[in-house]
């Protein structure tokens, strides 16, 4: 397969990915804010754009432009507007690369965000455009699952989802645990309770953690189920396991198993299979965090490196 | 007065017409409209699309199609091909010529200051050797039909040639409209276009290619912006090879190769569908990203073949094509098969005169250009423009040449649910590596506005399916199947 064609289905899958997980964030903050003391939501929209690792001016936020700049801005190349718009770009250079379904369903994806005006992103609206997106992207890996050969193309198109969840997932608990600092394994007190579910639903995993632990909010759970759980489709764990499954088969498909990639992979997957939630959070949740997200990002390098921009000399040479 | 391709005389129509003229007069207008729409459709969904430059950013346009075939009897079709074949022999050895010993500069057949003077004349090509000496492996080559029937040569188109997979939709698109009436004229297929195009292509591998029974092809497309994206997509998916764009190839060592996800895959033969002047900016233009740095030295050392050859532009220069039938004459010492239409230099001081004298009645056209673009058609033009191209040529002589407004032959055409004549050509697809092959078929482009003379896709022409019969010599056959064709038509449909 044209490094170039792996290229654009790898981001294309990123930024639609990405662009599902701000819509849930913000979503989720949205409602957060209607139960929330002035005071206290300022401090929300601050740990928002931090989460989204989003640059932000200094002083007082306004609700308003930010939700604007983390949905419809063009500047933002993580809005969800451009994330869309970039996703759909990556799909139509190559787009006899997947089926026409797909294609189909991103384009209307695009165009419904497109057409969308900043009023609906606010308040009364909002609930049904934000679900919108997220909808939109759900039923375009539907699609994709569907319709398109599970080959190589394919698994650039898992690694690429994978890659981009096992990042934002982290980052968004990363950020959580630097505010809450060291938190007591007990049953948060009501006024944290929203927070821990508010994290919990960011990831969708509030059900799904009710299954697993009972509806008793424990911090150490919660990171345990995040992190740790191997079954849960959007814990880190779950996503490096994927992340790590197609890079085999990729590396297999294209006889470059002893790579790069799949090595830091492997360890990063390993680390998480045998961590204890109790000895991470003695050893600092941020700082393991920290960790897993340099990893990725290492993965993301070394993906690039071996796949779609490697130097032609050091091929030639071996 | 125009030649009729349907009718000799006013309600009479030729004898490989008759079937399908029958058919259409049982066809009420509402139910060819329907059909047409249906067509419509089908391209639409299938995004058989090509984009017009200048217009707004990405504006795809389906190619708008007519139903209604042109119909081209065997006897008239040998003709063709015969002619065909010789012309694009005769210019191979003409470019082999110019780039190499110039024999026919030298003994005067054709100026050199011409050649010389030619935009697309590279010298990077001068001694240069390409594979089995073929310089342009795929030609589309535009035919008009003359007032008194016979077929001339309009304009070689050497370079990138598009088209092609225009002809293969409309067939299909034609097969699911008139089934019956396709079978039983007895319609020479097209379908095999691709895997022609293949096996030329694989003709035509290097010698120094590794694996000479299974060169690595690919198709160089300048990206999903160009207007005939369209068709690289199709033409790569049909012939199963790879679609890359520059920034997919890499030279190294004076080799191609192209980055894949498993390593560096070397390159053998490129079709590609990019320009000269873009193809290498170590060579040609700098400022191009579409290219691949350092092609030309790969393509030098005979390490790649590229189809069409660099440079065979020279050979369809408007200007030169004036020559043609003396080349013809030079290398095979033959009469043409097929005629030129009547040319004029424009750097001759007395054919430039009558130009100047008589603009209203000429076509002026810029000699490096194709698609319609920088034209003067003298009876459809204002006075402003005239004057300008006036003062152009009076500027470039060289630049431009004029031949005399031709009345294209006329087929009917469906227009808004009624039938109408419109304006027609033909452009034939030639392959030329091993052996020469002629897709019996090609794509009739009509003039989709009333009158108007300019068939090219950019200009608001459309296109019809060709069909070439079987049959012996055509007409006598086909009036006797034109019977048991309605026939079949008028048991499947309910009494009028």
């Amino acid at each position: 397969m044209l490094s170039r064609v792996a290229d654009s289905l790898y981001w294309m899958s990123r930024y639609l990915e990405r662009a599902e997980h701000t819509a849930r964030l913000v979503d989720v903050e949205l409602q957060l804010w209607l139960d929330q003391s002035p005071e206290a939501g300022a401090g929300r929209w601050r740990f928002l754009l931090e989460a989204l690792r989003t640059p932000s001016a200094k002083g007082a936020v306004d609700p308003t432009q930010l939700v604007n700049t983390l949905v419809f801005s063009r500047t933002n190349a993580s809005s969800i507007v451009s994330c869309i718009a970039t996703a759909r770009e990556n799909l139509r250079h190559v787009r006899e690369q997947c089926s026409s379904e797909m294609w189909e369903q991103l384009n209307r994806l695009y165009l419904q965000v497109m057409e969308a005006r900043p009023e609906e992103a606010w308040m009364l609206k909002s609930h049904g455009f934000f679900r919108g997106v997220q909808e939109g992207a759900q039923l375009f890996q539907g699609i994709t699952d569907g319709t398109m050969s599970h080959g190589e193309g394919w698994q650039y198109i898992q690694l690429g989802r994978y890659v981009e969840r096992t990042d934002t997932v982290a980052s968004l608990v990363e950020t959580h645990f630097k505010r809450v600092g060291q938190p007591a394994d007990q049953t948060v007190e009501s006024a944290e309770y929203l927070e821990w579910v508010g994290l919990l639903r960011a990831c969708v995993a509030f059900e799904a953690y009710c299954k697993a632990y009972t509806a008793e909010i424990r911090p150490l759970r919660v990171a345990e189920f995040l992190l740790l759980n191997p079954e849960f489709p959007h814990s880190v764990r779950f996503s490096v396991d994927r992340v790590n499954a197609a890079l085999h088969i990729i590396g297999d498909l294209t006889e470059r198993r002893a790579k790069l990639p799949t090595r830091i992979a492997g360890r990063l997957r390993a680390q998480l299979s045998f961590s204890q939630i109790e000895e991470v959070m003695t050893e600092g949740a941020h700082a393991y965090l920290e960790n897993v997200r340099s990893e990725c990002a290492q993965i993301h390098a070394a993906i690039h490196q071996i796949y779609f921009d490697y130097a032609i000399e050091s091929e030639m040479a071996s | 007065m125009a030649y009729d391709e349907m009718f000799k005389a006013r309600g009479v129509a030729r004898e490989h017409y008759q079937a399908l003229q029958r058919t259409l007069v049982g066809l009420a207008s509402e139910e060819l409209r329907k059909i047409q729409q249906a067509a419509d459709l089908t391209f639409l969904q299938e995004g058989i699309t090509f984009t017009v430059y200048g217009s707004k950013e990405g504006t795809e346009r389906i190619f708008p199609n007519d139903l209604i075939p042109r119909i081209i009897p065997a006897g008239e079709w040998a003709q063709i091909e015969k002619g065909l074949t010789q012309r694009l022999t005769a210019l191979n050895l003409f470019l082999r010529d110019i780039y190499h010993e110039g024999r026919i500069l030298s003994e005067g057949i054709v100026p050199r200051e011409l050649i010389y003077s030619c935009k697309h004349f590279r010298r990077e090509m001068r001694g240069l050797n390409v594979p089995r000496d073929i310089y342009v492996s795929i030609c589309g080559t535009d035919l008009v039909r003359l007032p008194d029937g016979s077929f001339a040569v309009l304009e070689d188109n050497l370079r990138v040639p598009s088209g092609v997979s225009y002809m293969l939709a409309n067939r299909k698109v034609l097969k699911r409209v008139f089934p019956t009436m396709f079978r039983d004229y007895g319609v020479w297929p097209v379908d095999h276009y691709p895997q022609a195009l293949l096996a030329t292509l694989r003709s035509l591998a290097p010698e120094n290619c590794p694996y000479a029974q299974d060169p690595t092809m690919v198709l160089l497309t300048p990206g999903v912006s160009n207007s005939a994206y369209f068709e690289h997509t199709f033409l790569a998916q049909q012939m199963g090879i790879e679609l890359v764009e520059g920034r997919d190839l890499l030279v190294h060592d004076n080799v191609v190769y192209m980055r894949t996800t498993s390593g560096p895959r070397r390159v053998d033969v490129v079709y590609r569908r990019v320009d000269d002047d873009f193809l290498d900016p170590l060579c040609f233009r700098r400022d191009s990203i579409l290219g691949v740095p350092g092609l030309f030295n790969a393509y030098r050392a005979g390490n790649v073949t590229l189809a069409n050859a660099i440079g065979t532009g020279v050979a369809d220069d408007k200007a030169v094509y004036a020559y043609v039938p003396e080349i013809i004459r030079f290398y095979l010492k033959e009469d043409p098969i097929l005629p030129n239409v009547p040319t004029y230099l424009l750097t001759d001081d007395a054919q430039r005169k009558h130009v100047l004298e008589n603009l209203e009645e000429m076509v002026v056209k810029a000699v490096g250009e194709s698609g319609g673009y920088g034209m003067l058609i003298g009876p459809h033009s204002t006075k402003q423009q005239r004057e300008e191209f006036r003062a152009r040529i009076l500027a470039e002589p060289r630049n431009y040449i004029a031949q005399p407004t031709l009345a294209l032959s006329c087929a009917p055409c469906l227009i808004d649910g009624g039938v109408e004549s419109r304006h027609i050509d033909l452009r034939p697809y030639i392959l030329m590596g091993e052996k020469v092959t002629l897709v019996p078929g090609g794509l009739t482009r009509v003039a989709l506005r009333k009158g108007s003379l300019v068939v090219n896709s950019s200009q608001g022409g459309g296109s019809k399916d060709t069909w070439v019969l079987r049959a012996g010599n055509g007409d006598d056959r086909v009036a006797q199947i034109a019977d048991a064709v309605v026939k079949g038509f008028t048991e499947k449909k309910p009494a009028q």
